[in-house]
Formats: structure tokens, sequence, C-alpha cells
């Protein structure tokens, strides 16, 4: 950007937290017209804050944005779309209106606003969604327009919602994560839609997690990593750096690497042609006893996929796995349960808590069995190991009553690693078991599962962040796309070999 | 009513906000229905003698006894997170299914309580198909089954009411009778206290024990609050929410035996005022401990305010059809509790 010229949108120092803790710290970036700038980083890194505060959903932030160069009050989703200002979530759900047709859901904007007349005129409001498709050559005919829009593929819905956010003229164009949904043949229309806008003047802030992606559109690229601007880069982008900025912590914070406590074990689970995703190669993988083995791969490298499958909570579509040499099947939790194969999920809120439960019956639930007689819950037996678990993992809390809202992210996490360890588990899975968790419980969880190890159990920890992996891990499997990239042991699961095995896979 | 469950064990509200408003708030949602209670019963119980006197207390447990178990089964679908709208449908194929084997079949008591007991079994199962295995919404799937039964129970009388010594299809004359036994499930008395009021009592002890004390309450809770995670923590999630509508269907038809015995004839109408009656004590149970969500002891004193509020409002000579408004205002009296003021003192 020339210095002559002003920000479409700029960002000067902004802040935010919620209930103390910071999310956004001093933030500041200037977007200018006719650039496609290119947002990245790690989940909970403060991209949706970021986004939020654009479009005028959280309005207590500090610091200033300026539209067009001037101080901008962005005190709702509408004042930030008056202000010129578009968003395009992830979730096109959110933004398309069932029942209505085709046009109609093009100029939806338009009709919400509408004062006056209040009887639609069906053929004004075709002609408006006829100029609207034609601006953007998207090539759709009248009895198209006169559909419902559920009869709209998902990629079509996506065009749709641009096309909306776009017949306002915008000056800023947030697009958060568009490709997720598309196949790469849609994806390649969006692309070329982004261009022409970008064409037109319109700066384009392009959030994805997608890197080739952003390596063909973005004329430049920001990372946000822990609510802070890390990264900078004009095109052409050095990725290694990229990576590094957002997925490894300052080298100060990390840890000598792990000592093996116990010898490597026998094999404990055996995975032979597991498909993780539809087309890809199917791979294999041996889990062994005694052991921490960490899995790294960026959003969507199949992570999740393989935590929940080998759980029996989305059993895999193909491939075979054998626990200590036996097939091992599981249709549902409960049969990995019994089979000792126990898992701390990736949403802790989501998939792991009883809200407004206490401690104590948060870490009961899954062995409420073994703690009741005739079916009666023997509720001393229940605390004492709700003290149990507060002690062993150092959760920070007034006793085992306390419901879980009252602890920190860090100890929640604390409550759903313990209550696995009411019995030794033969393999414990953690996925993202770092997630919001500050530094002393990280340390708190890590060594918890190198103890585990050390007893003989076999650990997974599976995670985005590479130097949380290399703190804990004695083995380092880089995930991509549902294949395995890198497998390796010690000295050879070195830093920089892993983050330029990922970005190399990219 | 998703929201905010918990089992009843030890999660007493910190009370962090400690200024006097709050405070008072606080004793309002938790204690205000039980001050009503007792104040209302006291202005009845001062302003008409006929009130005081303990028949006139009986028959008010007596009559909301139906009402009340029918509740307990609302209860426990509420506790993981549905609502079985055909109680007040299965209560009323009970009293259909109990005239015809006595009536028609000219069985023993026995064998109606058995068989009105499978009926309710069985629109239960009903209900956990639809919601379970068709995965349609409780409201909408016992909704359906609610007109289902209501037919049913239609056509198995072949419309009319079945009554002792009525004249039958086939020109004869019906067998049989309601016996002595099955009449005294609402009639007779143990200690002076009706077999209904005794049933209820029973019926909302063993409740509470099974919700809130033992593995399995506790699971249906979690399921309530949390499926997805009671699935991973390895709850057959599928199985217990068939449990929670089979339950219900069998606590359902324990009403409809209560009621048949009242009746003491296959009335076509009968359970029809119950579902709501049902639906609203479960939901004013919510707010009656300022618990906020399902649990017994709120539905069983829910179902008591109500029958106070009724009885006294009928003794003051206030006409039977006003009965409706009334539960009407108090059910939304305890929703304000239950949503608007907890909300704000969460906020």
């Amino acid at each position: 950007m020339s210095p002559t010229e002003t920000a479409a949108v700029s960002l000067a120092d902004v802040s935010m937290a919620f209930g103390g803790k910071t999310v956004l710290e001093s933030v500041s970036l200037d977007i200018a017209p006719g650039s496609v700038v290119a947002l990245l980083g790690a989940n909970g890194a403060g991209k949706s804050t970021l986004i939020k505060i654009l479009s005028g959903v959280h309005t207590d932030h500090g610091g200033e944005v300026r539209v067009a160069g001037e101080p901008a009050a962005l005190q709702s989703p509408l004042a930030a779309r008056q202000l010129g200002i578009q968003t395009v979530h992830q979730r096109i759900g959110e933004g398309i209106v069932p029942g209505l047709t085709v046009a109609e859901n093009l100029v939806f904007e338009e009709l919400a606003q509408r004062r006056g007349n209040p009887f639609l005129n069906g053929a004004k409001l075709l002609a408006r969604a006829r100029e609207i498709q034609a601006g953007l050559e998207l090539g759709w005919s009248d009895a198209l327009l006169k559909r419902d829009v559920t009869e709209l593929g998902i990629s079509d819905r996506q065009l749709l919602i641009l096309a909306r956010a776009l017949a306002t003229r915008p000056r800023l164009l947030i697009l958060d994560e568009p490709t997720s949904a598309l196949s790469a043949a849609e994806a390649e229309r969006l692309f070329a839609l982004v261009e022409k806008m970008r064409d037109d003047g319109i700066a384009v802030l392009y959030v994805s997690h997608r890197l080739g992606e952003i390596d063909a559109l973005a004329d430049r690229l920001v990372v946000l990593r822990d609510g802070r601007l890390t990264e900078d880069q004009a095109k052409p982008f050095d990725w290694d750096a990229a990576l590094r900025a957002m997925l490894a912590q300052a080298q100060e914070a990390t840890t000598a690497r792990p000592v093996r406590e116990g010898t490597a074990g026998e094999v404990a689970l055996s995975l032979r042609g597991v498909r993780l995703f539809e087309g890809r190669t199917p791979l294999d993988l041996d889990v062994r006893a005694g052991e921490v083995t960490g899995v790294v791969g960026l959003l969507g490298a199949g992570k999740t996929e393989l935590a929940r499958g080998l759980f029996g909570a989305e059993p895999f579509a193909a491939g075979a796995v054998a626990l200590d040499g036996k097939d091992f099947a599981p249709r549902r939790p409960a049969d990995a349960i019994r089979a000792g194969i126990h898992l701390v999920p990736e949403d802790r809120h989501a998939d792991a808590l009883v809200p407004g439960w206490s401690l104590a019956q948060n870490i009961s639930l899954p062995f409420l069995k073994s703690l009741s007689r005739l079916g009666l819950v023997n509720t001393a037996k229940e605390d004492a190991l709700g003290r149990d678990t507060i002690a062993a993992l150092g959760v920070v809390t007034r006793d085992e009553h306390s419901t879980v809202e009252e602890l920190s992210g860090g100890n929640q996490q604390k409550v759903v690693v313990g209550r696995w360890l009411a019995e030794t588990p033969r393999v414990l899975i953690l996925d993202e078991p770092f997630r919001g968790v500050d530094i002393g419980a990280r340390r708190d969880i890590g060594r918890r599962a190198r103890t585990l190890a050390a007893e003989g159990a076999a650990v997974l920890v599976l995670s985005a962040d590479v130097d949380e992996v290399l703190e804990v891990a004695d083995r380092v499997v880089v995930l991509a796309a549902g294949e395995i990239h890198l497998d390796a042991y010690g000295e050879d699961a070195e830093r920089d070999r892993v983050i330029q095995t990922i970005s190399a896979s990219v | 009513m998703t929201t905010a469950q918990s089992t009843p064990a030890k999660t007493a509200t910190p009370s962090t906000t400690a200024t006097p408003a709050a405070r008072v708030q606080n004793a309002v949602i938790k204690y205000g229905f039980i001050f009503v209670t007792v104040a209302l019963f006291l202005y009845f119980a001062l302003s008409e003698g006929s009130f005081r006197e303990s028949a006139t207390l009986l028959d008010t447990l007596r009559y909301v006894s139906v009402a009340a178990i029918l509740g307990l089964g609302v209860t426990l679908t509420m506790a993981v997170g549905g609502m079985d709208m055909s109680v007040g449908a299965v209560a009323g194929l009970g009293v259909s299914v109990a005239a015809q084997t006595m009536v028609v079949y000219n069985q023993i008591g026995t064998v109606a309580i058995v068989a009105v007991l499978a009926a309710g079994a069985v629109v239960g199962l009903l209900n956990a198909l639809l919601i379970v295995v068709l995965k349609i919404p409780d409201m909408l799937a016992t909704l359906g089954t609610l007109f289902i039964v209501q037919g049913l129970k239609l056509v198995l009388v072949d419309g009319q009411s079945i009554t002792p010594g009525m004249t039958l299809d086939d020109g004869t004359t019906a067998p049989g009778k309601f016996t002595e036994g099955f009449l005294k499930i609402d009639r007779g008395t143990v200690l002076g206290i009706p077999i209904s009021v005794l049933v209820f009592g029973g019926l909302t002890v063993a409740a509470w024990v099974f919700l809130a004390r033992t593995r399995w309450g506790r699971v249906l809770y979690a399921i309530g609050a949390n499926p997805e995670a009671s699935r991973l923590a390895g709850i057959r999630v599928g199985a217990y929410r068939a449990l929670a509508y089979v339950l219900s269907g069998v606590l359902a038809s324990v009403g409809g035996l209560i009621l048949a015995s009242r009746i003491g004839q296959g009335d076509v109408s009968a359970g029809t005022s119950q579902l709501l009656e049902a639906v609203a004590v479960a939901l004013v149970g919510t707010s009656v401990l300022g618990k906020g969500r399902p649990n017994v002891w709120g539905t069983a004193l829910g179902a008591v305010l109500i029958g106070i509020i009724t009885t006294g409002l009928t003794i003051k000579g206030l006409p039977y059809y006003t009965q409706d408004v009334v539960e009407g205002a108090v059910l939304i009296l305890a929703l304000v509790f239950s949503f608007t003021l907890s909300k704000r003192r969460t906020a």
C-alpha cells in the first residue's frame, strides 16, 4: 500500500478480553482497497474474535477501528454492514432463509431493511435479483431464481451468500473459511469471484487454513497467535516462517524433550488400511504401549477422525484395528471404554462436561457402575474419587462439589483428563488436550500422560501445535489430509523437520 | 429445560453475589412457591371451615394423584431432555382397557391391572421407537401417539362408554362389571388414607430414589444435560431414553387405573384433561424448589399446589369452568420463576 492511499479498513491497537482472559492484544492492521489479505491462526488464536469485532458483533473492545480513514463505531452487525463491511460466515446455513426463493434470498438484506410499502412486488424483486446475479456472472436463469433456495447445492448457496454480500458494494469483504464445504472445482469458481472483487477495488480479508488457496489468492498474509499478530508477509510467502509463527511456541516457552521413562512396549493398537477420508490413501500405524505417540497436523488433517474412529464414536469407513493382537471394531464408545480405550475429546464443553454438575459427578460419569451397589450411587466413594483426582492432577478448586463452571479452562481440562484415570487405561487418546489451557495446567496434564505411559499405557496425543507435541511425545507422527508424512522418534523428530514436513505436505 | 440440569446431589447455588437484593431474589426463587402454597392453604383454611376438614384435604390429594403420577412420568422424560405429551391419552386408554377387560371379557381386577400396565408399556415402547430409532422430535412424536392412542381407545370400545350391563354388538348383555377390589383402588382406604393417595406417595418416593439416588437416574440427567458427552462417556444414550419413555408410559397407565377405579366405567372422554395438567405439574415442578430442572419432589409439590388452589377456589364458589384459567395462570407464574427470574440471577 502506498503511503498516500487510505486503507479501506484499519485496526489500531485493538484489544479484547473475555472475563479477564485476553483474546486479542493490541492488534493493528491496515487492509488496503483492492487487496486480498489472508489471516492465519490456529484454533483459539483470536481469528473469530477479530472477525466479530469487524462485523459489529463484539462492541466492547479496546483500540480503534477506522473505515476509509474515519473512526467508525461498529455498534451492531447492521452498523458494520452500513459502513460497508460484509461478512460471509463459515456456516452457510446461517445465511440462507429456507422457504424463500433464490431471488428472495438474493435481495433478502434489502427486503429486511425496507421501509414503507409492505407488499412485495414480485417482478421488481426478480429484476433486482437478475441484476445481482448478472453483476457476478453467475449465469443463473430466471427459472433457477424462482426455485426454493433449499434446492440449491451447497456450493451454489455459498455463491448466493457471496453475491448477496457483494450486491451492497462493500468496502471490505470478510470470508471465513469459504471453501470448507466446496469441492476443488467449486472452489475454483469462488477464487475467480474473489479475484474479480479485488480488481473492482474491494478489500478482502480471507480467513482459511488451506495454505494452497492462500498461496494462490492472497497478496499479503498475517498470522495471529494467542491474540497477537506475529507475522506479516507480502507475496511471495515464506511458508516455513508463517507456519512457525502460527504453530510453534516462542522458543523460550519450550522445555527439553522428554526423557523416555519406560521402555517401548509391545504394540497396543495396530491400524491396517484405515481410511480417514474418502479418496485418500489408507494408513497403517502401530501405537505402542509404554510411550507417548504424538500426532501433529493442521486442522482437517484427520486427527479428530482418527481419535473418534479408535474410540468408536464414528467408526472408520474402511480398515481394520487390532487391540493387543485381537480384532477390535468398537461400534460405540461404550465398547472402547470396556476395552480400556479412553478418549479426551477435542471440545470439552460439547463432548465431555455435563454443565451444572459438580466435579465429583463429572469425574464419576463413565464409571458409575463401579461406584454403585444395587444401582444406588455411593456418594461417599464418589466424593473420594473426586478428591483423589483433584490431588493427582492438581486441580485448583474449592472442593469436589464445585460445579465445573466455577473452574478455569485449564482446570476443567484436568477434570476431563482425570475422569479416565479412575481405571488405568490401556490406551489413552488425548485430542487437543492443551487447547485453551494455561501453561501450568499443560505441564500437569503432560506429566500425567508421561506417567501413564511409564506405567505401561499407550498414550496418543493429537495436536496442531508442534511444540505441545514435542514437549510430551516420544514419537512424532505428522498427519496431513488423512495420510502419514513423517513417523520419527527422538532426535529424528526434530522441530524444524516436523514443521518442514507439515509445510511440504500442504 | 435442557440447559442447566444436574442431579439433585450437592449442587447448592454458590452465593457469590451476596448483595441483599440478590439474596432476597434467591430466596424468592427457591422458596417462593412453597410460600405461596402455604399462604394460600392458610387463607383457605382460615376463611372456609369446610376446607379444614381432613376429608377435604384427603380428597384434594386423591384428586391430584392422577395428574401427579402422570407428571412423574413427564418428569422422567424431561430429565432426558425430552417430553411426553401422550400421558393423558395413555391414562384414557387405561380406562378403556380396564373396562373392556372386566366388563366385556369378564375378567378379575388383577388381569385388568396387568392389561392396563402392559398397554402403557406398549405405548411407551412406541414413543421410544419413534423418538430414539426414527429420530422424530419428542414433542411431535408423542403428540402423534396422543392422537393414535386416543383414536385406538375409541376403536376399542366402538366409540361408546362401556358400562356394566350394557348391550354388546352381538345382542348379549355385557357379562362382567368393575370388580369390588378394582374399585377400591380409588375408593378404598388404608388407615384412613385413600389407596390412590398411598400409590401417589409411594411412586413419588420410588421415582425420587430412582432419579436422584441411582446411577440410572444420574445417567438420565446426564443425557438431558449433554447427550454427546454422555455418549462419549460410554452411556447407551438411546437405551436410556427409551427407558424413560417406557417408564412414563407405565406410570401413565397407573394413573389410568386410578381414573378407571374412580369413574367406575369405561368413559370415552377419560384422560383428556389429565394431559395438560400432567405437563403443567411437571413444568411447575421445575421451579417449585428453584432448581430450574425437572425433579420429582417439585412435581409432587406442584401437583399438591394446583390441588389446593382448585379445591380452595371451588369451595370459595368459583365455577368449575374457571379452573383451567387458574391452572394456566399458575403454570405461567411457575415458568416466570424458572426462566425469567433464574436467568436474571445468573446473568
